[in-house]
Parts: C-alpha cells; structure tokens; sequence
C-alpha cells in the first residue's frame, strides 16, 4: 500500500496517511491496522484514526518509540508499506449514551478522534480530554474541536489548559458535579489504568483500549492476552475494547514490558540517526 | 530372475544422510538431506509394483505410488514428477512433513516382513529432482469455464483446491490474512524441517498455473463471505486451526509462556531466530519447556534448542506410546538432547520478579484405562507434585478452529469445536455456495490430511460451479 503523507505532527509523534480502498470502506471507529514497514519489521497494531471512503485512504498516528516504529518514521509519499493489514478487533459500540468523555493521551489522541465523530453523529454530548506533558506535544486540536461538544486539555507543565494529567483533571471535573455516563480511554496503559481506578469510585462505565504486544491480530497466537473478569480474552479479537473496571492491570502492565531487552538491542542495530 | 532381484533388496530403508546433531542444534538449516540419485534408485528398487498396492489406500490424496516408484527405478524422474503430481501438487513439502509411517508406508507389503518401501523419501527426492532442474514444467489447463472461485487462507488445504481448480479452467483468487502464504507451511513448521524456500516455490508454481494471490486480508474482517458470493461462484475456506489452547492452569499469562503458536510464529514467519537483523524477539530461555506429545510439540522443543536453550524439556501427561507425534520427531528431537519428562503435567506455573516465570509445577500421572481415543487415560498420582525450575514455557497441546468467520458468519454450521460442518463426500457447509476443508473442518490434524480435503472439495466446487445457471 502506498504512502500518501507522513508527517511529524508532534516531537516523535508521526501521522501516516496510506491509500486502503478496501480497508477505508469498512473501517469502523475503534478498530486498528496492522502495519510492517519493511521486511524486517515487527508486526505493529496501530488504531485507525481516521479515514476518507471517497478517497480511499487511511490515516493513523504512531509514536517513533521502537525499532519498527522508527522505520515507519522514515516513510515517505509515493513509498510502498512491506505490508498493511485491517480493518481488525471490534469497534467502539455507537450508541446513545448521553453525555460521554473521551480521553486521550499521546497516539490516543488519534484513538478517540472517529469514536468522538461518531459519537457525536449519534447524538451524544461528547467531552474530550486531550492530554500531553506539554502544548507542543499536543497535537489535532482543531479536528478534535470540530467534532467534539467540547475539548479540555491537560498538560504538565500547564502550558495548556489545566495543569496535570488527564486523570486529575477528570477528578476534578466529577468531584465538582460533572456527570457522563459514559468514559472512553485511549493511551498509554498506566494513563488509562489511572482513568479506570478513578472512574470506579465514581461508578461512571468506563472502556479502555487496550494496547498489549500482538503478532497476527486474528485470534491464532495468544501474545496478546489478557485477564478481563478473572478470564483470558485476546485483545486483537475480543477486544481491543474492554470494560476498564474488569481488567487486571498488573497483568497486562507486566505483559507489555516482556521485551524491553530486546528492544534495545534491536534499536541500536537499526539506529535511522535518530535517538 | 524377479526371485534374483527379491534376494537383493535390502530388509532396510535405504538410509537418508542427515547433519550430525551436535552440529544441527547450533543452525537452522535443513536435517536430513535427502538422497542422491543412486540411492533413489536403490530404494525404489525395493518396490514390489504390487498389482493391487495398498499404499495409495493409505494415501489421502491417492498419490499412483508404484506409478512414480518404477519412474524412479527406470532412472526417468521427468515422468516420475509428473506423474507425482498428477494427484500432489506440494510433493517437496508431503515428502518432509507427511505422517507416511502412518500411511502409505503402514500399508506396505513390503513392511510385512521388513521395513517398508521409503516412499516418503523418494516422494521428496522427485520434488528436489525437479527444483534443481530449473522451472517446473506446468500441467495442461482445461479451456475456461468462466466461473470465479475464491479461496480463503493459502495454506495446504487452499492451496490443493486451487490447485486443482484451476487446472479445470476456473478463474482462482486466494486470499491470505498473513503477510505471507502458506498457512502453517509458514509460521508453523519450522525451517530445519521444512525449508521455507520449499513452499515460496510450491505457491510460485500456483500462481504460474494462474490463481491470484490477495496476503493481508483477513476475510471476515475486509469483506464478508456474503460479500465474496456476489462476486464469486463458490467459496471454499481453508482457514485452518488457528485458536490455541491453553491449560487454564494458574501462572499461565506470566511473561515467559507461550502458545507454539506464538511461539513458533515469532520464530519462524517473523525469523526471530535471525534477531536482531529480523526485528521480532524471543525470549531465549535457557530451561525451556514444551507441553504437549505431538509433532508441533517436538517443533518447539527442537527450535528452543537452535535459540540457545542448555535445556530442552517436553512435559507429556501419558507415556511414550501415546505420544501423537510422529517418529522421525521424537527420534530427532532425542537425538539433539530433548528430554522427555513423560506422565507428567502442569499444575501451575509459578513467577518470581516482574511477572516473570519461574517454574513449573507439575502433577505426576499414571495410565488408567483407556479413554475414547483408545489411549490410556492418564490418572493423577495424589500428592506427587515436583517442581522444574525454567524460564520459557511453550503450550503445545493444540489448537481449535479459527473462530473469526464463523463468527462473522452466523448461517453456517459449526460444530462442538467451533469446526465449520462440512459433508465429508464434497466439502459443502450448510451455506449454499460456500464450501470448507482442512483443520476448519477436521480441527487440528496434518497436512496432508487437509491437503485430501482440498482435494474433496475441488470436486465438489466443480460439480457445484458446473451445474450452477
């Protein structure tokens, strides 16, 4: 599949927009790609972020974290993907909820974009939170604005909006009454094990994305399971949407870091010239 | 003068030279290998050419065995190929992979008294014959039908159908969810088993017979099978056994186990065991070990020994009898140091810091009577629990269907084990159109058994397609 735009749309923060008729005529909010940049790579899961049927092409945002990562960092229009695979896992449920928050934090900022549009379209009154350690970081303010009732920012350092994390701005906004009847998180693990921990004591139904270390995406290796209601589910099939209150987090915040070695030595033989 | 001939046949196979296993352990590459042109000769030789052979009663895909045996011992391997593949279209891979001990050689006269005619051998010495020779000369094609099949999943039992199909005159497209074709061929069997080389060039001489490959699609996903009748005649699913099992014991998400799907995946569709030059990891335990007593099972102890492991155990709940996988395995696996820790099975698996897996424990068993298999059941010995101290588990006690069409399919039939329910004379599912043959159907059994079914269901299609206004 071909490469229609890649760009860094934020220190390390890299969205990728690639021509996949076919993929782009199914995709449904909440599902995700699987992506080889080349032959050597990884089979990285990367949520689909958005899409034009007319067009034929998709987007999605991906950080340059890795070694696979890096080389999809290096893509440019007109370059040939190794491989594109998708639309795959099972969509966000668009419904009517009412009032529903949105939060997300660094490549799931891309992640609640179509869910937010959706939900929205189904006429739903959605709130986003949109966060990072600091505004330049940050990054489709304006899309997330234009499809949002409303879109709150937290970043550490405060140079945008409130000053903190997502989660503690959350708390804030329910200790101080706000009411959603639904909260969607997508991000970082420890970002959305935080929202979960939170939104349990507030009773407020909470799904997360999950974001465990897949291989095939189609149910048949196993890498990517985890403990949903004290049973083993697989994220790419039955997943990657899951009631926040019912994952066991210490299992899938070990299950994550399993290759950190690895990771290493694969980075410093593959270095693009970039730290 | 046949009596003359009969006084020198050798009561042996006419052995295969291998790497020595001190050395195989260390690479990747290919055990045994293979005979030279004398010793096919040799070993054809040893044929009866029964007038009624028995062997291609043992043959799922009714291979002419005495056919292509006399092409050998007349020192005409052209026709021997051809003949071959008359009936096989993957014989460098059935030659390596196939069960044959339970088979066509099982069912050999010859093996009344002695041991019987290698048939696997020469199977694949005609298949290596004819790679070496430049491009395989390709069958003729029947004149165009005009009908469009589809397959879905490009592993042994897609492959055979297309294969066939397309010979009648059908328009073929396949579909693979993979970035590569080959089912099982590919992210399963391992490379020093059955070199991958082997099956990009089997699915090179597919496309050459004109069948159109589509990888990275995942059919239930980007489209439906609904959606592949509008622009199809028929359907047929190959889509494999694809859900592992795991032993619901505790510990069993700890980092460290692995289903030999995964397992075997990372290390051979991925090449893990070219790290880092290939970017996907494995976790290289040093005391690794495998669950389970069949041919997927030995596949994983054995790679965990060319990953670097000092220690490759099989964990088997009955004894060696019992075990499914075939003897060439086991006997290789042995060889290259895999210790057998027979009626013996998991109980929980145990993890020390981060999550990580520490050890095994597990129940010592005994046989009881015999189970519905006809295998005696294995019996738990009270208060007989051990532990062994590893660091990589591999679960290799099978795997079920791939759930992901008939879920996305909701009228067809499935069975207990989510199997796609197909008659077994034509390979038709409940769904008018729509066919399915292989582990799908079977559940988890051999290549050459779904490669059998391919073959059924091609004729159903053709007949179906045929008929169809």
């Amino acid at each position: 599949m071909k490469v229609v735009e890649r760009a860094e749309i934020a220190p390390n923060v890299h969205a990728c927009k690639v021509s996949a008729a076919d993929i782009a005529r199914k995709v449904q909010p909440g599902q995700f790609i699987i992506v080889i940049p080349d032959e050597y790579s990884e089979r990285t899961p990367i949520t689909v972020a958005d899409w034009d049927g007319e067009e034929g092409t998709i987007s999605f945002i991906f950080l340059d974290i890795g070694s696979s990562t890096n080389s999809m960092a290096q893509l440019k229009p007109g370059d040939e993907i190794y491989s594109v695979t998708g639309p795959l896992g099972k969509s966000f449920e668009i419904e009517e909820y009412g009032s529903v928050c949105l939060v997300g934090g660094c490549y799931g900022i891309g992640g609640i974009f179509p869910a937010a549009r959706a939900l929205r379209e189904m006429g739903n009154r959605v709130t986003c939170y949109s966060e990072a350690r600091s505004k330049f970081l940050l990054y489709w303010n304006e899309k997330l604005e234009q499809v949002s009732d409303e879109v709150r920012y937290a970043t550490a350092d405060g140079s945008l909006g409130f000053k903190g994390h997502a989660y503690d701005l959350l708390e804030k906004d329910l200790h101080s009454g706000i009411k959603y009847d639904l909260v969607i998180a997508v991000g970082c693990t420890f970002m959305m094990y935080r929202i979960a921990s939170l939104t349990r004591s507030y009773a407020v139904k909470t799904i997360v994305t999950m974001n465990p270390i897949m291989i095939d995406g189609t149910g048949m290796c196993g890498a990517c399971r985890l403990e949903v209601g004290g049973t083993t589910k697989f994220a790419c099939v039955d997943g990657p949407h899951f009631d926040a209150h019912q994952v066991d987090w210490d299992v899938i915040l070990a299950r994550r870091k399993a290759y950190l070695e690895e990771e290493i030595i694969s980075s410093e033989r593959h270095d693009h010239g970039k730290s | 003068m046949k009596d003359t001939i009969m006084a020198k046949v050798s009561p042996t196979k006419t052995p295969m030279r291998e790497q020595p296993a001190r050395e195989r352990v260390r690479n990747y590459d290919e055990v045994p290998f293979g005979y030279s042109s004398e010793e096919a000769i040799l070993e054809a030789q040893r044929c009866l050419m029964c007038k009624n052979p028995r062997c291609i009663d043992g043959c799922p895909v009714e291979i002419d065995i005495p056919g292509f045996i006399q092409f050998i011992a007349d020192n005409n391997f052209r026709d021997g190929i051809n003949r071959l593949k008359e009936k096989n279209i993957l014989p460098a891979v059935c030659g390596r992979v196939c069960p044959q001990e339970e088979q066509c050689e099982k069912k050999c006269i010859v093996g009344v008294k002695n041991e019987p005619v290698a048939i696997g051998r020469l199977e694949r010495y005609l298949a290596d014959w004819e790679a070496s020779q430049g491009d395989a000369e390709l069958p003729p094609k029947a004149a165009p039908t005009g009908k469009k099949i589809v397959i879905v999943g490009a592993g042994p039992a897609g492959i055979t159908a297309a294969a066939d199909l397309v010979r009648l005159g059908h328009k073929v497209d396949m579909y693979e969810a993979l970035h590569e074709p080959g089912g099982v061929l590919v992210y399963g069997i391992p490379e020093f088993r059955l070199p991958k080389s082997i099956v990009f060039r089997e699915i090179n001489y597919l496309k050459k017979l004109g069948v159109k490959l589509y990888t990275d699609h995942v059919i239930g996903m980007i489209k439906s099978i609904d959606e592949l009748l509008e622009e199809y005649d028929a359907v047929f699913l190959g889509t494999g056994a694809g859900l592992p099992w795991f032993l619901e014991v505790p510990g069993e998400n700890l980092n460290g186990v692995y289903s030999a799907n995964e397992y075997l995946t990372r290390a051979n569709l991925m090449k893990a065991y070219l790290f880092p030059q290939y970017k996907t990891p494995i976790i290289k335990g040093k005391r690794v070990a495998t669950v389970g007593g069949g041919n997927v099972a030995m596949d994983c102890a054995r790679t965990a020994l060319r990953l670097g492991a000092e220690e490759s155990i099989i964990i088997y709940r009955r004894s060696r009898e019992e075990m499914p996988a075939r003897d060439e395995e086991i006997h290789h696996a042995e060889q290259e140091g895999v210790i057998l820790k027979l009626l013996s099975n998991p109980a929980a698996f145990h993890g020390g810091a981060n999550n990580w897996l520490k050890e095994v424990e597990c129940i010592s068993m005994k046989l009881g009577e015999p189970d519905d298999s006809g295998r005696r059941r294995p019996v738990p010995i009270p208060d007989a629990n051990f532990h062994v101290s590893i660091d990589v588990a591999v679960i290799a006690i099978g795997n079920s269907p791939n759930p992901l069409i008939p879920s996305t399919t909701p009228d067809i039939e499935t069975g207990r084990w989510g199997n796609i329910v197909t008659d077994p004379e034509t390979g038709k599912t409940s769904k008018q159109g729509v066919f399915a043959g292989g582990d799908v159907a079977t559940g988890a059994a051999t290549v050459i058994l779904a490669m059998g079914a391919g073959k059924i269901a091609a004729r159903g299609i053709h007949e179906y397609v045929m008929e169809k206004k």
